[in-house]
This record gives structure tokens, C-alpha cells and sequence, in this order.
């Protein structure tokens, strides 16, 4: 039987675990001489306060879209993907090359050809881990780690070299042709006079992310692929009865999973940069770990997370400009949401579930009565907790 | 004689038990048991699955704490809140699953926890002594030197019992010992264990074999549900006695059925056999049929080869030999997959629906699906026909009268009646040519199991075939047609279920052929 | 390759390859008990931060390293809470230790030297100098082994040594000790130890100290040792996965684990003079490339192809007690 009501596991879990990841920030926050509400009030303003502040937040909320789901579509199979950094790395590699090496007639069919590109590439340098996962039992986690810093070495290595036009200092590509610069939300929203997000560097990327939202969504719970990749996440050897195949869906997993990544290079790369600089990704790859988390692995979730972390990102730059606080503050904030949310699930989790198990003692039984385990199962205990997923 | 007038209630017993109760949740594990081993003596406990005979045992070793109760070691009362207390207070266990490092010598695993001080040099050289001494005293040579995971079982086995001993254990509890060990070792052990009782030692063995019980014990408790139905001396019983000790009077479950009518063979099987991944054979060569319109009944103890048995025919494990569905060769390499069977014309009741039938977190219309999931019916291109899900969900819930009737209620949910239901009417409604079932009413309330039966009847009348495993002898009895039984990875013997009895069937599956007795 | 540019590279190999073995040894610990451990960087990182600071503050770099130490347990600690005591995810617990680490030594670096992350500069005194080990001047001019002796064994920190130390030491611990016994054997069946009578939570506790301890050394080396002179951001820069990545290699052996950090060590001063290496082989080697090997040669490794690495059986499952 269920130990809680599904809203307190969705909603109520996440909101505790949300609030002690901000009260020891703001404890930070006091350690270092500052007024935790005066910089909550900054963050707030700073990020949501203006069409300039959504500008920015949502740039980087469609960064965590992208890294966020691929960290979640993979748990759905229970695989931890820690390797979008690297993903989003390759993917941009892949933007790169069709922005600058193919003719595009105008930024709508650039625009395709940076999704199937950057997706084609974050898949491929997902495959390899995927594959080795699949056939060689290889734990996916490290090599997905170790794939970040390949990649890493990989782009430093084409943009000190072949891929930086010559007599330039910086590392970072050509800029891409006129034509494939995709329009940014000022190009979109402004009208007249009246100019909107002016000089912010959300663009029309935001729109596949969440486009990609709806499609995971879709993915996950309407098709027959999502229905398999639930089933193998959930119960590895009701998969195999059914027969669904360990190897398809761990390594189809991890391509899509790849594919999302790599797809926020097109946010990053295409719609910001306008070309491909060194470390690009910015721990984006990361915070998708927290975005999945914290939305619990569901489309709706990541997205309601990637704006919150969103938020996070361009309130903490305003900490920074407007009271000195580095902007690493961010990066505390974020580790104690996957902390809280992630590594210390079953510290929350436990005692709300025992408070809800208090009421239920106390109310009568609800209809389906007690569950009767079979026989030779009887013993075990019920209350543990399943392994960590 | 005047021997026999010595009321052996004034010794001391080893070990007493009084009054041990323990819940897991509603579930009532251990139900006022009182229990008087004799020191000296093997003394038997013998129950069916989930009787609680290991719940008791862990109990006395401290790996779980009773509600209520008192144990006694050795007439004095003591507490066992963890497994230090359980060796200190002189007990040691052989557990069904080894507790050994596998990749540690004999010596570590025999050390470890019993170390002498900080230095392992010292400890591991007293223990290689010690083990020479065990060894000459009791039969239980094993090299010290050697790695655990590249021994067999029987060796590994030994390898705990010298943890026992070397920890001075004097009350020895082995919880199913020979379920992992081939005849020969099996009697090793035994000789073994009357070692130990020749050195005054007391044996407490847990089993369901009634083989075991009747040769080697001195006396013998029964367990059923729970509850310490009898104890007797060995000598003084017979196998059939204790039978129905286990089973205990059970309702006749009637099922009403006509006489079968066998048609043509479905399945057939020839020398199937199965390595595990320990190397260990599940499978040693097994041959049977099913003809269309009959219940073939699979009877015996669990854990001799009837899991590997619907796992292979299932697609779910790989094995060697020829299996025939409707005269076409079915593939068992691992190349064809379960849902190649399904696709095949076998439906599949698996042995464990917690684990295998159902994904407990999908809702009931999800687990209608599992396993059919790519059939037209519940598909629309690629995406999931979820609405022609539902419906159907809803329909065989009416039909097969799953309550509460709610399509959209998680399968855990359910009761295990209930789980149960939703996977019955998920293979009967698939149309297979043939039904694998196993254990269709494990942990399922009365009014359920007689559903199920009547839909199990109802599919042979229809003319399908069906391949029944189960280790409850009267529903094999009142299910089947024809009964098969195995032990040991082989099939002891086959009867009609007209011109059988339980007697008959128990002595088959205790592994005991016409005239070894 | 001319003689003195060899014994540059493998003098800068030795201190390169410090932190890795420290902290490749904290893994091993960390990982031979059951508990995965991807936080290593994380905490040699907090260790940097407060072994310098401390050091810049007091004048003490042992009071430094102290501080350090303390650091990094308390790290560990919650590394252990999270994935002992609440059975949590291991990996994520890591994860979430590594972006602490990084967020809060520059919070709290900016906050109290305002250098933008940085520590002051480390002074003489105030750092762990180069020792001249004994002889070494004398042995200077003996051909060979002399001149490795005094060119490259010696004129390192006491961190070094320590670590050199910390092999064979670790190796004696593990295999010699009731301690390591319980230990290995807690990693590989935690139901073995707990039927034993041991307590499963305290072995994994003290494993995940160690582990701590040894992280902070590693931490304090890269910091508060000649030449480095003082902490700068993100001054691990991976160092901790580069030690999991050793500690793979090395298939989780302390004596094997010198070899891979010595290797990958070499690797990084290899890199660090590209113009050398080309003069003396003839051809250029991309420096990304040696960056990426030890990664490379790791998920060879992994995929089973060269002598497979396999982890200890436990690891990274919480123990629930069960049948």
C-alpha cells in the first residue's frame, strides 16, 4: 500500500526539502554578513522583476529544460546519467559544424539542422557509455564521467586547433553566417516602440525546450517505447517476463537521454553565442541532476524546476552585482537542492511518511483492506525502504 | 525397560522457547510458539513455505526481535538483541543463503568477527590449527587456503559450519542445509551432523524435507502457519503423520470438473536441462507433454527445478534440449524472447507476481498490458491505445470480479487475491494455446482460489493445454489430469491424478522410487 | 630526451602525482567498504580552500592542514549520513558534496579576502617546503641512481612522503589488520559482517572517515605545498575523478594504485611540456590528449576489454538488514 498520499509525495516532499535547502542558504548567507532577505528580495526582482531579468532566466531555464530532461528520461529506466555536460559538449560540436560549414537559407531551416545535428551528436557521445552499460555491465555513471572530461579535452583540443580561424586569440569558432541567427525573444516580443528583453539572450530555443517537454511527456506516458522504458525502470524482471529487452531499452534510453542534452547546445551555441566558445556548458550538464530531481523525473516537474533554477541563476548574478556576493552562491544553493532532495530523500521522506502512517492508524481501514503477502515472502519486513534508485 | 520410565523433561533442554510471538505487519509470522530442544540431539523442524520456521530461527539469532516471549538457553533466560549476543550465548547458524565473503580465503571467513586481536597473523594461525583439529574431529576437511566463490556448495556449507564451531558454538541451526546440495553431499553432511551430536553438540534442522526429518532427527517439531503444531519423536512417526501435520486438515477444495479429454500433444518437451550461473544443473534432462484439453500438474518441493522449468518454457532463461509448441521447434538460446513465446501461443501465470507478473507501481490498466503491450489492440502507431486499455481493464475486471474494480488504482494496491486476478484474466483473455501457471493461489484468500480454479477448468474444457506448478499437493490433486512429479531436476514419475494419492506423491517428491521403500 | 629534461618530468610526476595517490587511497578506502565515493573532489577541494586560508590567517600551515582535516570530515560526514544512516543514493550524495565544495570555498574565500576566491599568497613559513631528503647532496653526483635520488625523490613536501608512506601503509591496514578484514569484508558481503556481529554502519563510518582524512592531505598538498602558494578556485580541476579514475585502474589495490597515480602523474607533466616531448620523440602529441588519456584508459578499462576491474560487490548498495 501506498505510505503516503501521492500530493505529499510530489508536492509536499520536494516543498520540505526545497525549504531546508533554503534555510541552510540563508544560513550561508548570515555566516557571510548578509541580510538573507534582503538578497532573497534582490533574487526575486532581479530575476522575474523585468522583462530584461526574464530574459535572462529564461535563457538559462532552457538550458536546465534540455539538461534537465535528459537526466530524467534516463531515470525513468534507472539510469543515472551524469554525462550531459559532455552530451551538451559534443552537441555543440555538432551545431557547429552544420552553422558553419552548411549553406542555410534562413534561421528556420538552421534551426532544424541545429536539433538534428546537436541531437545526433549528444546521442553518439551517449551511445558508447550506453552500450558498454548494455553488453559489458560497465557502470554508466563513471563512464559517463569519464565521457565529460574526453569531451573536455576533446573541444579544447578543436578549438585551440583546427576548428579557431586564424589570428584570433580566443577559443571559440567562427562566428555562423548572418542567416542562422535565430531570433531572440526582443526580435520576437517587441513591437513598435516598445522594446522587450532588450539585450537578453533568450531566444526561440526556449520554445523547442519546451516543445521537448510535451514530446517527453508524450514519450514517457503515451508511448509504447515510454511504457517499456517505465516497466524496465520499475521492475527489471517483470521487463524480462514481458519481454522487454535489457539492451534496447538501456542503450535507446541513453540516446535519447544523449539527444536532450545535446540539444541545449542550440540554446547556448545557436541562439546565444552565435558560435561555439570552450566550456560552453557551464555545468548546465549538472544542474539537470538537481532540475530532475527536484521535479521528480516528470516533464511538467523539469520545467517548473528549470525556471526555479532559472530564477536561481539570474537572481544569484544580481547577488553578485548588487551586493558583492560571488555568484558561486548559486552552485551551494543547487548542491543542497540535490542534497535534500536527492541524497537525503529518506531523511524527509521518513518522518512524513510515519506522520501519515499516525493517521492512518488513527482513521479505520481504508477498503482495500491489509495487502496478504504470498507465502515465503511473508516474513519480510515491509517497512524498508526499496534500494535507492 | 526401565530406561523408558525416565521423564526426559528433567534434563535441562539447550535450548527453550516460550511463548515466541512475531507480527510483520498484519501478517502473523510466529504465533505462541513453545519449543524444548534436548541437548544432544538433532532435533527436526519441519513446516511448508512461509509455515515460519525461519522466522523463528532468526528469532534465536537475534536477527529479529519477537514481540513477545522468552527464550532460554540452557535454563537460563537470555536475551539475543543482535547476533553477538546469539554467539556468545553458545548458538550458531548456517543460514539457506551463505553469509561468506566470496572472495575471501576459508581461513578469513572463518576469522572474520573471531578475531583474537588487532593482528590478523596470530588470529589466521590459531584458526588454520584449529581447523586441522575440526577437521579430524568432525569430517569437515576443506582446504583453508582456498577461495570461497571457487569451491562448491557443499564445501561452502562446511566452511559455515566450521564458522559455528569455531566460534564454540554448541547449539548448531542449519535452515534448509541440503536445499543446494546434490545426494551424495547431503549425506556427508548428515554424517557430519551425527558427528557433532556424538560430541554432545545440539543440531537444530530446518526443512521441508521429510526424507531428511525421518533420517536423521531425534525428534521433530511440525510448523504450520505459523502456529507449533506438534512435536514427536522421530522414531515414533512416520511420513505420512508428519504430512499431515504440515498440510493439516485442509478444506476440500472441490472442483467441479468432468473428465478430460485429451487431444493432440501442445507441448513437448525432451531432455531439457539448465546450468545456473553457479554451474549448478536446475534442470537434468526433462521430458514430459501436454495434450491439448488437459491439466498437466507439476507436484514437489520447491526449489527442484519447477521454476527453471516455466522460466525456460516462459523465454525468460536459456537451456538445452528440444521444445516442441504445436510441432514447431521453440528456440532456447536466448534468441527468442518472451514475448516471441506470447506470440508463440503460451500465456504465462508466473511463480512470483510481486516480481515478475505485474510492475507493482503501474496502475491495473498498465499491468493488463505487460507483455501484450505491442499487440494491435492496445496500440495506435507507436503511442499506447490507452483509452482501448482502460476499457478492456475495466471489462476483464467485471469478468474476472477484481475488486475494487478501479482501472486506475496501482497494482499494489491491490490485495494478493486481487494482484493475482489481474494477471489470470491479463493470460486467460490473451488466447494461448497454452497456459503456464505457477503457484495460481500462493498467498491468495479462499474465495480468490476458487475463482481461479473454476477459470483454469474452464480453459481446459475450452480445449487448451495447461502446464500447472505448484507446491500445494491438494490443488495439484484437485486441479490436475495428469501429474508429473519432480525432484532433484528430474521428473520422479507421472500418474493420472484418478489412480494416485498424496501419499503416493509425497513419497515421489521426497525422492524416494518405487521400492526404495 | 636529454637526462635532465627526464628527470624535470618525472621530479614534476612525483608532485603531480601526490594528490592523485592520496586521493585515490581516500577511494579505496571509501569504495572497498561498500561506499562509492565521486565527492573525493569535493573534499580535497574544501580541504584546499581551509588549509590555505588558515595557514594564510595564522602563519600555521599545520594548524592549516588541521583545519583542513576537519573540513573534509565534516564532508564525509555527510556523505556518510546520506548514504549509511538514510540509505541514500551514494552517487548523488557525491555529486551534491563536489557542487558544496565548489560553491561554498569561493562564498566564503570572497567573503574573507575578497581576491575573488583566491587566498592570499602563502609566505615562507607558511607553506609545506621542499625537503632535502638526507644524502641527497652527497649522492648528487653517483650516476643514476644518485642523481634520481637527489633530483627527484628528494626536494619534495612532507605531503609527498606522506603520501609514498600512505601505499604501503594502506596495504598493511587493509591486509594485515582485523580492522581491513572487516573492512574488505563489509564492501564485498555486508550480510557476512553484520551475522558476524559487527556493526555494518560503523565499519562504513570509519571507512568513510579515512577516506576524509586522506582527502584533506591530498587537498592541503595542492594548496599549501612548494611551489603552490595558496588556494585559487577550482583548484582540484578534476583531480578527485582523475584519483576514481586511477583508483579503477588500479582495480582498487593500494600498491597498484601507485602505479596508475605515478602514470597518470607523468601524463599531466608530460603535458605541461609539450615543446620537450616533441623535441626528444620527433613527432607532437596533442596535450588535450594526454589530458583525456587517463579517462580514455579508464573506460578501457571498464568496458573489460584490458583486464577487468571488478568493484567491490557492494559497493554502492545501501545495506538493509534482510534474511
Amino acid at each position: 500500500m501506498d505510505r503516503m498520499p501521492r500530493w505529499a509525495d510530489v508536492i509536499l516532499i520536494p516543498l520540505i526539502s526545497l525549504l531546508l535547502a533554503a534555510i541552510i542558504s540563508a544560513g550561508v548567507l548570515l555566516a557571510i554578513g548578509q541580510n538573507p532577505w534582503e538578497a532573497l528580495r534582490i533574487m526575486v526582482s532581479g530575476s522575474v522583476g523585468s522583462t530584461y531579468a526574464w530574459g535572462y532566466t529564461l535563457y538559462y531555464a532552457t538550458n536546465f529544460m534540455f539538461t534537465g530532461l535528459a537526466v530524467a528520461v534516463a531515470s525513468h529506466a534507472r539510469l543515472f546519467n551524469i554525462g550531459g555536460e559532455g552530451q551538451a559538449a559534443i552537441g555543440g560540436l555538432g551545431v557547429a559544424l552544420v552553422a558553419l560549414y552548411l549553406p542555410w537559407p534562413h534561421w528556420s531551416l538552421a534551426l532544424i539542422g541545429a536539433v538534428v545535428a546537436s541531437a545526433l551528436f549528444g546521442a553518439a557521445w551517449a551511445a558508447i557509455p550506453a552500450v558498454l552499460q548494455a553488453k559489458r555491465g560497465s557502470h554508466i555513471v563513471i563512464t559517463t564521467i569519464m565521457f565529460n572530461f574526453i569531451a573536455a579535452a576533446l573541444l579544447n583540443y578543436l578549438l585551440v586547433g583546427p576548428l579557431k580561424p586564424t589570428g584570433t586569440m580566443e577559443t571559440a569558432t567562427a562566428p555562423f553566417p548572418e542567416a542562422t541567427h535565430v531570433p531572440s525573444f526582443r526580435d520576437m516580443f517587441s513591437f513598435g516602440e516598445t522594446i522587450l528583453f532588450r539585450g537578453t539572450p533568450a531566444n526561440v530555443t526556449f520554445f523547442v525546450a519546451v516543445a521537448l517537454c510535451v514530446l517527453v511527456w508524450l514519450l514517457i506516458w503515451k508511448t509504447r517505447l515510454g511504457y517499456e522504458i517505465r516497466a524496465f525502470g520499475f521492475s527489471e524482471g517483470a521487463a524480462r517476463y514481458a519481454g522487454i529487452g535489457s539492451t534496447k531499452i538501456i542503450v535507446v534510453t541513453m540516446l535519447i537521454s544523449g539527444a536532450l542534452a545535446g540539444m541545449m547546445a542550440i540554446n547556448n551555441t545557436l541562439g546565444e553565442a552565435e558560435r561555439l566558445i570552450l566550456n560552453a556548458v557551464e555545468g548546465a550538464g549538472f544542474i539537470g541532476i538537481a532540475v530532475a530531481l527536484m521535479g521528480r523525473s516528470h516533464p511538467l516537474g523539469v520545467f517548473l524546476a528549470a525556471i526555479l533554477f532559472g530564477i536561481l541563476y539570474q537572481g544569484g548574478s544580481e547577488l553578485g552585482l548588487m551586493l558583492g556576493i560571488p555568484r558561486e552562491m548559486i552552485v551551494v544553493i543547487q548542491a543542497l537542492v540535490i542534497l535534500f532532495t536527492g541524497a537525503l530523500d529518506n531523511m524527509v521522506r521518513m518522518p512524513v511518511e510515519r506522520l501519515f502512517a499516525r493517521r492512518r492508524a488513527r482513521a479505520p481501514l481504508s477498503p482495500p483492506g491489509p495487502t496478504r503477502h504470498p507465502p515465503g515472502r511473508d516474513a519480510a519486513p515491509t517497512s524498508t525502504t526499496p534500494a535507492a534508485e | 525397560m526401565a530406561l523408558d520410565t525416565v521423564p526426559a523433561a528433567t534434563a535441562v533442554p539447550a535450548i527453550e522457547l516460550r511463548g515466541i510471538s512475531k507480527a510483520f505487519g498484519p501478517v502473523q509470522a510466529n504465533k505462541d510458539i513453545t519449543l524444548r530442544v534436548m541437548p544432544g540431539t538433532i532435533h527436526g523442524i519441519i513446516g511448508e513455505n512461509g509455515a515460519g520456521k525461519s522466522t523463528l530461527m532468526s528469532i534465536l539469532y537475534g536477527f529479529y526481535h519477537a514481540d513477545s516471549g522468552e527464550i532460554l538457553v540452557a535454563g537460563r533466560p537470555t536475551r539475543i538483541p543482535d547476533s553477538q549476543a546469539a554467539i556468545r550465548a553458545g548458538i550458531g547458524m548456517v543460514f539457506q543463503h551463505f553469509k561468506l565473503v566470496e572472495n575471501f580465503t576459508v581461513l578469513e571467513n572463518i576469522v572474520l568477527g573471531a578475531e583474537d586481536s588487532g593482528l590478523l597473523r596470530p588470529s589466521l594461525a590459531r584458526a588454520r590449527r584449529e581447523l586441522r583439529s575440526l577437521a579430524e574431529e568432525y569430517e569437515l576437511e576443506v582446504d583453508p587456503d582456498a577461495v570461497i566463490e571457487e569451491i562448491g556448495v557443499g564445501f561452502q556449507q562446511r566452511v559455515e559450519i566450521l564458522k559455528a564451531l569455531y566460534r564454540k558454538a554448541d547449539i548448531l541451526i542449519l535452515d534448509e542445509p541440503t536445499g543446494v546440495l546434490t545426494p551424495p553431499e547431503a549425506d556427508h553432511l548428515f554424517r557430519i551432523l551425527r558427528n557433532l551430536r556424538e560430541q554432545g553438540k545440539t543440531i537444530i534442522l530446518i526443512t521441508h524435507k521429510l526424507r531428511e526429518i525421518m533420517e536423521i532427527t531425534d525428534t521433530v517439531s511440525v510448523m504450520r502457519r505459523g502456529e507449533m503444531t506438534a512435536t514427536v519423536r522421530t522414531a515414533e512417526t512416520s511420513p505420512v503423520q508428519l504430512a499431515e501435520l504440515m498440510v493439516g486438515r485442509k478444506v476440500l477444495l472441490n472442483v467441479d470438473k468432468v473428465p478430460a479429454t485429451p487431444r493432440e500433444p501442445v507441448l513437448e518437451v525432451e531432455n531439457l536441462r539448465v546450468v545456473d550461473a553457479k554451474g549448478v544443473e536446475r534442470l537434468k534432462g526433462v521430458s514430459l507433454t501436454v495434450r491439448a484439453g488437459e491439466i498437466l500438474g507439476i507436484a514437489g518441493v520447491a526449489g527442484n527445478g519447477q521454476s527453471e522449468l516455466l522460466e525456460v518454457l516462459g523465454g525468460t532463461m536459456r537451456a538445452t534440449g528440444t521444445v516442441r509448441m504445436k510441432g514447431r521447434p521453440l528456440d532456447l538460446t536466448g534468441r527468442e524472447d518472451a514475448r516471441d513465446r506470447r506470440d508463440a501461443g503460451i500465456g504465462h501465470i508466473p511463480e512470483d507476481r510481486q516480481a515478475q507478473g505485474l510492475i507493482l507501481d503501474f496502475a491495473a490498466w498498465e499491468n493488463i498490458a505487460l507483455g501484450y503491450h505491442a499487440r494491435d489492440a492496445y496500440s495506435k502507431g507507436a503511442m499506447m491505445d490507452q483509452a482501448a486499455m482502460k476499457a478492456d481493464t475495466a471489462d476483464k475486471m467485471a469478468r474476472f470480479d477484481v475488486r475494487p474494480p478501479d482501472p486506475m488504482l496501482a497494482a499494489k494496491n491491490f490485495s494478493g487475491g486481487n494482484q493475482q486476478k489481474i494477471v489470470v484474466a491479463r493470460e486467460i483473455e490473451s488466447g494461448p494455446d497454452l497456459l503456464l501457471i505457477g503457484q495460481p493461489t500462493r498467498g491468495v484468500d479462499i474465495g480468490a482460489i476458487e475463482f481461479i480454479h473454476k477459470q483454469i477448468v474452464a480453459l481446459r474444457d475450452a480445449g487448451k493445454a495447461i502446464l500447472l506448478v505448484s507446491v500445494e499437493l491438494d490443488e495439484i490433486l484437485s486441479l490436475s489430469d495428469r501429474i508429473a512429479v519432480m525432484f532433484d531436476g528430474r521428473i520422479m514419475g507421472e500418474r493420472l491424478a484418478t489412480q494416485t494419492n498424496a501419499n503416493e506423491l509425497g513419497l515421489l517428491m521426497a525422492g524416494v522410487t518405487e521400492g526404495a521403500r | 630526451m636529454d637526462w635532465l629534461a627526464l628527470l624535470q618530468i618525472l621530479d614534476s610526476t612525483l608532485r603531480l602525482a601526490t594528490p592523485l595517490l592520496l586521493a585515490c587511497l581516500a577511494g579505496l578506502f571509501s569504495e572497498r567498504a561498500g561506499i562509492f565515493d565521486i565527492g573525493l573532489e569535493g573534499k580535497m577541494l574544501v580541504s584546499a580552500f581551509l588549509a590555505a586560508a588558515i595557514a594564510a590567517v595564522t602563519g600555521s600551515v599545520w594548524l592549516g592542514l588541521l583545519v583542513g582535516t576537519l573540513g573534509s570530515l565534516l564532508f564525509a560526514a555527510i556523505h556518510g549520513l546520506a548514504s549509511i544512516t538514510f540509505r541514500g543514493n551514494q552517487l548523488i550524495s557525491g555529486v551534491a558534496i563536489n557542487f558544496l565544495a565548489a560553491g561554498l570555498t569561493v562564498v566564503v574565500g570572497q567573503y574573507w579576502f575578497a581576491e575573488g576566491g583566491r587566498t592570499p599568497q602563502l609566505g615562507q613559513g607558511q607553506r609545506f617546503e621542499q625537503l632535502t631528503l638526507p644524502f641527497a647532496a652527497e649522492m648528487r653526483d653517483i650516476p643514476v641512481l644518485g642523481t634520481l635520488y637527489a633530483e627527484v625523490i628528494s626536494g619534495h613536501s612532507i605531503l609527498t612522503y606522506m603520501a609514498l608512506l600512505a601505499v604501503p601503509l594502506s596495504w598493511w591496514l587493509l591486509y594485515r589488520t582485523r580492522f581491513g578484514l572487516r573492512l574488505r569484508a563489509v564492501g564485498e558481503n555486508p550480510a557476512a559482517v553484520d551475522t558476524a556481529g559487527i556493526s555494518v554502519r560503523r565499519l562504513r563510518f570509519a571507512a568513510v572517515g579515512i577516506a576524509g582524512l586522506l582527502c584533506a592531505l591530498a587537498g592541503a598538498q595542492l594548496s599549501t605545498a612548494e611551489p603552490a602558494a595558496g588556494f585559487i578556485r577550482d583548484m582540484t580541476a578534476g583531480r578527485g575523478y582523475i584519483a576514481l579514475a586511477a583508483l579503477i585502474f588500479a582495480k582498487w589495490r593500494p600498491w597498484t594504485a601507485l602505479g596508475a597515480c605515478l602514470l597518470f602523474g607523468f601524463l599531466q607533466a608530460v603535458a605541461l611540456r609539450p615543446a620537450l616531448f616533441e623535441q626528444t620523440l620527433g613527432f607532437r602529441i596533442q596535450g588535450q590528449l594526454l589530458d583525456a588519456l587517463p579517462y580514455i584508459l579508464t573506460v578501457v578499462i571498464l568496458a573489460g576489454f584490458v583486464g577487468r576491474a571488478i568493484p567491490p560487490r557492494a559497493g554502492g548498495e545501501p545495506y538493509v538488514k534482510e534474511r
